[in-house]
């Protein structure tokens, strides 16, 4: 018997989680001697308050669909995969590679195929921790962690050494070439008219991701394979026994969801910088973990939970920007966040489960 | 390379090593009692913040060592609560553990001292200063041992011989006391303990306490005794490297000495020689950086001993009715 109902499941006990992370953040700001209901609104205020805002918002969300989708996919699978911040800077790699390797003549034309190049370099990146957990029966989690370092170290010698343009000191690859560059959201708006976002980052990846969260939810729910990759993650042994390989969904599961995370490349390294550079990441692999478990991982849930943190992160530059509260309090609230909706899901769930049972009894 | 040089590098392996062998030991209690802990790095880290803090504001070192001790010991019963007592996933309480240690060590540190999330730097009984053994100056024309007990053995800070002194501590624990008997078979098969009448939460919230008591040495020798204050960010990997050390020592105190004297010593050569030159090719020191990583892959993958961690690891214990 189901001890809740199904919305109770899906929503009241993320939201609660969200509600007891934001009062925690609002006492933490008391306690630093600064007004939570201020920091509530220039956070609002620079993120949503101007189309400026929203054009950062929209960039860091972005990011985001992409690291909580991989982390969303492998969960399915019962595989929790920490690795996005490594399988994300691989995929700028091959963004890099993909880009710098030929005269594109065209955005339309080098788009696909750096994205193919970010998904294959992500993908690889997962490969190797899913063989060894499927084969080796090597944690996945402790694996990836492994891989993240050995992707940083591994593109910092890149840089330094390959990439880096003769003559420059910086640790980066040359500037992507102008046709290469793709078309921000703010100049797809000027073409149909509308003055939105001048200057900001997002660009046309968005609706990439946005198209992402609906193969995903495809792949999952309406795929055979997807149904062996919840099955497997459901019950690993009843697959076996089912005669499916384990080999094949572990690695599948963590193929998709290495090249998810590889594919948020293309927006931050191919549709912001516009060239490849060190740390290009800044962390968005890990906050996948929070959308993840704030989006429940469901596509949908995935999709509100990266603007919300693209509203968080955006809000926290501005913080630091016109408040003496560093950007790291929205590091907190990721922590939070993460905390409430994972590690402590129990602490909310059990009083709400009871709660349902006692007003059900009450109505038989 | 002269026998000088090689004495330079070894003590500072020796260093380098001590804040990985506390955290790995850490580690090893509480994944030997069955609770997974990736929040090593988050643990030291809040402990460097808080020795820092209090050593700067007390002038003592030893009140910021427990000051450090408290703030990883915090975190520590955090983790427990969560992964013990709400029976969470362990892993995603560690991650949340780093990030909070993270942000809460800079939004503080910004608060207290408005340096940026650094402490101001510390000095004299502030921080832990190096210990002169006996004799090590007489001893010291002495060809071999002379310099190798004056420059290795001697001269560190009182932490760097506690952390040594743990792993045999650790050994005899583990091994020949009845508290370290349960604490491996909670790790192996809670559900024996349980039958035998011992306290399964009882036994893990020991393990997970005492591996925040130890977190917290780490992070007070990294801000009071190798380093002169805390900044930002500043265990660096390392929680995670002690991580991968304590695999690459299949969950042993005296493997856990070998493995971080390894690893330290990687890091020791990579900081002398930034591009070592081996003749035939020269290593990056990116891949030095890297190579505990890799190593640890290695381990995992099997090709160089098999390591197994502890059957219950990672699985929250529900009482049976």
């Amino acid at each position: 018997m189901e001890r809740m109902p199904k919305w109770a499941d899906v929503i009241l006990t993320p939201l609660i989680s969200l509600v007891l992370a934001f009062a925690l953040s609002a006492l933490l700001i008391l306690a630093i001697g600064e007004s939570p209901a201020e920091a509530l609104k220039v956070v609002v205020q620079g993120a949503l308050g101007s189309s400026y805002g929203w054009g950062f918002t929209l960039y860091y969300a972005t990011n985001f669909i992409f690291t909580g989708l991989a982390v969303a996919v492998a969960y399915h699978a019962g595989l929790f995969n920490i690795g996005g911040e490594g399988q994300a800077a691989m995929g700028g790699l091959g963004v890099a590679l993909v880009v710098l390797a030929l005269p594109w003549p065209h955005w339309a034309l080098a788009l696909p195929a750096a994205a193919v190049g970010a998904a294959l370099m992500g993908a690889l990146w997962a490969l190797v921790p899913a063989w060894l957990q499927a084969r080796r029966g090597s944690h996945v989690v402790i694996t990836t962690i492994m891989f993240n370092f050995i992707a940083a170290a591994l593109l910092n010698y890149v840089l330094v050494n390959l990439l880096r343009p003769v003559g420059s000191m910086d640790p980066a690859s040359a500037s992507f070439p102008a046709a290469t560059h793709l078309p921000k959201l703010s100049e797809m708006a000027l073409a149909l008219g509308v003055e939105w976002g001048r200057n900001t980052p997002a660009n046309i990846s968005f609706f990439v991701a946005v198209a992402a969260c609906l193969l995903v939810w495809l792949l999952i729910w309406h795929t055979r394979r997807g149904y062996e990759i919840r099955a497997f993650g459901k019950s690993a042994t009843a697959v076996r026994y089912a005669g499916i390989s384990a080999l094949r969904i572990t690695v599948l599961a963590m193929l998709v969801s290495g090249a998810l995370a590889g594919l948020m490349a293309v927006n931050n390294v191919m549709g912001e910088a516009e060239r490849l550079v060190l740390n290009a990441v800044e962390g968005a692999g890990f906050i996948g973990i929070a959308v993840a478990l704030m989006g429940r991982n469901h596509p949908l849930g995935v999709l509100l939970a990266a603007l919300l943190f693209g509203f968080l992160y955006q809000g926290g530059g501005e913080l630091a920007l016109w408040t003496s509260i560093p950007r790291e309090l929205i590091v907190v609230i990721q922590a939070l966040v993460i905390l409430f909706t994972g590690a402590l899901d129990n602490m909310v769930r059990m009083p709400l489960e009871r709660l349902f049972m006692a007003l059900r009894r009450k109505g038989a | 390379m002269d026998f000088a040089t090689l004495i330079q590098i070894l003590d500072s392996a020796v260093r380098l090593m001590t804040p990985l062998l506390l955290a790995c030991l850490a580690g090893l209690y509480s994944e030997r009692a069955g609770v997974f802990d990736i929040g090593l790095e988050g643990k030291m880290l809040m402990a460097a913040f808080a020795s820092a803090s209090v050593a700067y504001a007390t002038g003592s070192a030893w009140l910021g060592l427990l000051a450090g001790i408290a703030g990883a010991a915090a975190l520590a019963g955090l983790h427990g609560l969560a992964s013990i007592s709400f029976r969470g996933n362990q892993l995603i309480s560690g991650v949340a553990i780093n990030f909070l240690a993270s942000g809460l060590t800079v939004l503080l540190g910004q608060k207290i001292f408005g340096l940026g999330g650094r402490t101001p730097s510390l000095s004299g009984a502030a921080r832990f200063g190096e210990i002169t053994l006996p004799f090590a100056e007489s001893l010291r024309p002495l060809p071999v041992i002379g310099p190798v007990y004056a420059e290795l053995v001697s001269g560190h800070t009182i932490l760097v011989y506690v952390a040594f002194a743990m792993v045999p501590l650790t050994w005899w624990m583990l091994y020949r006391t009845r508290f370290g008997l349960r604490l491996r078979a909670v790790g192996e098969s809670p559900a024996s303990v349980d039958t035998a009448g011992v306290s399964v939460i009882r036994l893990r919230f020991a393990a997970v306490m005492i591996c925040g008591v130890l977190c917290g040495i780490a992070g007070a020798y990294l801000a009071t005794g190798i380093s002169a204050g805390f900044v930002k960010e500043m265990t660096a990997g390392r929680g995670f490297i002690a991580l991968a050390a304590l695999i690459f020592a299949k969950w042993r105190p005296w493997g856990a000495l070998g493995a971080t004297f390894l690893f330290g010593l990687m890091e020791a050569v990579a900081n002398r020689f930034p591009n070592l030159d081996l003749g035939v090719v020269t290593v990056p020191s990116m891949l030095m950086n890297a190579l505990p990583y890799i190593l640890t892959v290695v381990i995992l993958a099997g090709f160089v001993g098999r390591a197994i961690p502890p059957r219950a690891g990672g699985e929250p214990y529900v009482k049976e009715r």
